[in-house]
């Protein structure tokens, strides 16, 4: 009688949470993400728990997007994706993905390289844009829409890197 | 958003997650918004406002709502001329608040209508709605989120409903209706219980609730964010969902109870619609108890629905946050540590200390309580502990409700006198860096009037008022602090230095209003 737990085919919501910590911008991160759904004409609904998070704690932002979403959080273990910015904040975020999940983790990006270090949370976009069925157009819109424009330069090198990182995977 | 479509006149509030950024975001379109100083005057203005003709929001978070019942409860009974609509942003889970109370009470208990949305566009509507309600019964409304409403986005559509423009600010003579002495108050409660049973009548068939027809073998009852993980659930099933979840329309609970095999309410927090059916002798089945704590999600629903008892998961602990690094309250709780204090605290980011590493602030009540607590164990101990009691609160608590303690203090002292700290980080951190009137700038962060701590403590008749940045003078703001417990004298430590994250923005501010306006 009760349907089972939605996986991200058939028409059902795709799954994203992104993790991390107070001031790494996760939540930046999330609304940057969630643009690119709406501006693509999709369903888009996002969820987070804040409040403590300035004090350095355990973030996470939840975003759903499809032809239709109904609850905005991520059921436990349907992630499709989980992006984490901090690496020690993998394993307590590990158990919201689901089976064949997609992990995206800050290890897979070369810190030094980017032009400025806080601009991993947008590398960590770049590498999830290749997994999404959304424009780069939308995507470079949605950051330059989301970031002061001094940051500009900085975050759209930052995204293809990622980009370029998951491409030659 | 909604606010301004609806050309409400004011916005007043103290902000407490998850709350704080409604005000924000209505200044932020262009509306006025003002930050009180606790939510009881931010309710007292709003009512001002409501009695001239005009349209006001206040907002606050669950626990804020405790501090503006005064009000509250007695406006409830008056007319008012223009409508007062009233946020309380609830936080069931505790993601940031001190208790996981469910204010769907206050709406029975003080006889003020409520709505319940389930998504941003919702809040967008029944904001709309609210004020519909509020000018045609005269009374003022609980628009009643929790943090998946608040802490959410989804996609808003903007002039989905309207409402006629408001009318122009007035004031009209009418005692009997707005002066609630025994004489005219005992009129208005009858008067009160009349509008509620109208507005019940009018739930009934043309309140804000909506009906989702299917399977005959299951129907849920709902209201809020739990809508959604319903729907997400059980996708086949009947649902009624209720917008307006006081007055209660008990007999379309009920046909809709009747017209399915198992009825089931689903809602997050207390069995405030399982007591509500079941007091109108509708047969609901309700959720075990296990469920009031917490927040729902898809998989509670569907446990709840699948009648799963066995253990939920436990899911690993995140990160605690701790305080920043160099934020000026890691000194002051070196010293109150080093000092072996005994320290009732107050709530902000020094509620921190209570956590390792420091592990030094003893008690955390309400707003403002460190004072009132720190007293009643001064009175109360053996004359050794009690000369090594240091209340603890921060600048914007101690504007909230610290002002009537210090004045207890002042009235009763205790025979070992009183230590005070107040953390002057020159905002309110905690909830994101907001303004109060300890800090001269408004919400919008232009200059106006400011409390000075050190003149009020002094205007007081405090014996010993002190003003040290214990980031700059570490030793010099212990030995303070041991000097004035060795005295039986009343005391006031003012610890004075920017919170780090607030520090640039405030620079900036100051600047800004520093240059000539021409």
């Amino acid at each position: 009688m009760i349907s089972q737990p939605t996986n991200g085919a058939n028409g059902k919501p795709t799954n994203v949470v992104i993790a991390g910590l107070g001031g790494q911008g996760v939540l930046k991160a999330s609304d940057i993400l969630a643009d690119v759904a709406f501006s693509a004409g999709l369903d888009v609904k996002k969820s987070e728990l804040h409040g403590m998070s300035q004090r350095g704690g355990s973030v996470s932002s939840d975003v759903r997007f499809g032809e239709r979403v109904f609850s905005p959080m991520v059921p436990e273990g349907e992630a499709d994706y989980l992006l984490v910015i901090a690496q020690d904040q993998v394993p307590v975020n590990t158990w919201v993905l689901a089976q064949g999940g997609v992990l995206i983790e800050p290890s897979q990006i070369d810190e030094s390289a980017l032009p400025n270090k806080r601009s991993i949370n947008v590398a960590l976009l770049g590498v999830l844009s290749c997994h999404l069925q959304f424009s780069v157009e939308a995507w470079i819109a949605a950051l330059r829409g989301n970031l002061p424009e001094k940051l500009h330069e900085a975050n759209l090198q930052a995204f293809s890197m990622g980009r370029a990182i998951e491409q030659m995977k | 958003m909604a606010a301004y479509d609806c050309g409400v006149t004011l916005g007043t509030g103290y902000p407490g997650t998850p709350s704080t950024e409604i005000l924000e975001t209505y200044a932020a379109l262009g509306g006025r918004a003002q930050w009180s100083p606790n939510e009881k005057v931010a309710l007292e203005v709003a009512i001002g406002v409501a009695f001239a003709g005009a349209r006001a929001l206040v907002t606050m978070k669950h626990v804020g709502l405790n501090v503006a019942a005064d009000p509250l409860f007695t406006v409830a009974t008056t007319r008012l001329d223009g409508a007062l609509v009233v946020v309380s942003a609830d936080d069931p889970g505790m993601a940031s608040s001190q208790n996981e109370q469910d204010n769907r009470r206050y709406a029975p208990a003080a006889g003020v209508p409520m709505l319940e949305p389930s998504d941003s566009q919702e809040a967008y509507e029944f904001m709309v709605r609210a004020i519909e309600i509020s000018e045609r019964w005269q009374v003022p409304v609980l628009l009643r989120l929790t943090t998946r409403v608040c802490h959410s986005k989804t996609v808003v559509q903007r002039g989905t409903v309207t409402v006629p423009p408001p009318r122009p600010a007035h004031f009209e003579h009418d005692l009997p209706s707005r002066v609630m002495i025994p004489a005219y108050a005992r009129p208005a409660h009858p008067r009160l219980r009349k509008k509620l049973a109208e507005m019940a009548a009018w739930n009934e068939d043309s309140g804000p609730n909506q009906l989702i027809p299917g399977s005959a073998k299951l129907g849920i009852i709902t209201s809020g964010v739990s809508f959604h993980h319903v729907r997400e659930v059980a996708p086949e099933a009947s649902v009624l969902k209720l917008g307006m979840t006081y007055p209660l329309p008990a007999e379309l609970m009920r046909s809709f109870a009747e017209s399915v095999e198992r009825c089931i309410i689903i809602e997050e927090g207390d069995p405030y619609l399982v007591e509500g059916a079941r007091a109108a002798c509708i047969a609901v089945e309700g959720k075990p108890e296990s469920f009031r704590f917490g927040e729902l999600n898809s998989a509670r629903v569907r446990r709840i629905l699948e009648g799963d008892s066995t253990p939920e998961p436990k899911r690993v602990p995140g990160k605690m946050p701790a305080f920043c690094p160099g934020c000026p309250h890691r000194s002051v709780y070196t010293a109150l540590k080093n000092l072996d204090c005994i320290v009732p605290g107050d709530i902000g980011c020094y509620s921190l200390g209570a956590l390792p590493p420091f592990e030094t602030m003893d008690t955390m009540i309400c707003m403002g309580a460190s004072i009132g607590v720190g007293l009643g164990l001064r009175y109360t101990l053996p004359p050794e502990a009690a000369k090594r009691v240091v209340s603890v609160i921060g600048d914007s608590t101690f504007v909230h409700s610290g002002i009537t303690g210090l004045i207890e203090m002042l009235y009763n002292p205790p025979d070992s006198g009183h230590v005070v700290v107040i953390l002057d980080n020159g905002t309110t951190a905690m909830t994101g860096l907001q303004e109060h009137p300890g800090t001269g700038r408004t919400l919008t962060h232009t200059k106006t009037g400011k409390v000075v701590f050190e003149q009020l403590a002094r205007t007081l008749g405090i014996q010993n008022v002190a003003v040290i940045d214990p980031t700059a003078e570490p030793v010099k703001f212990q030995k303070t602090i041991q000097d004035f417990l060795d005295k039986p004298e009343l005391s006031v430590v003012i610890s004075r230095h920017n919170c780090l994250l607030a520090n640039r923005s405030i620079r900036e501010y100051e600047r800004n209003n520093d240059q000539p306006t021409d």
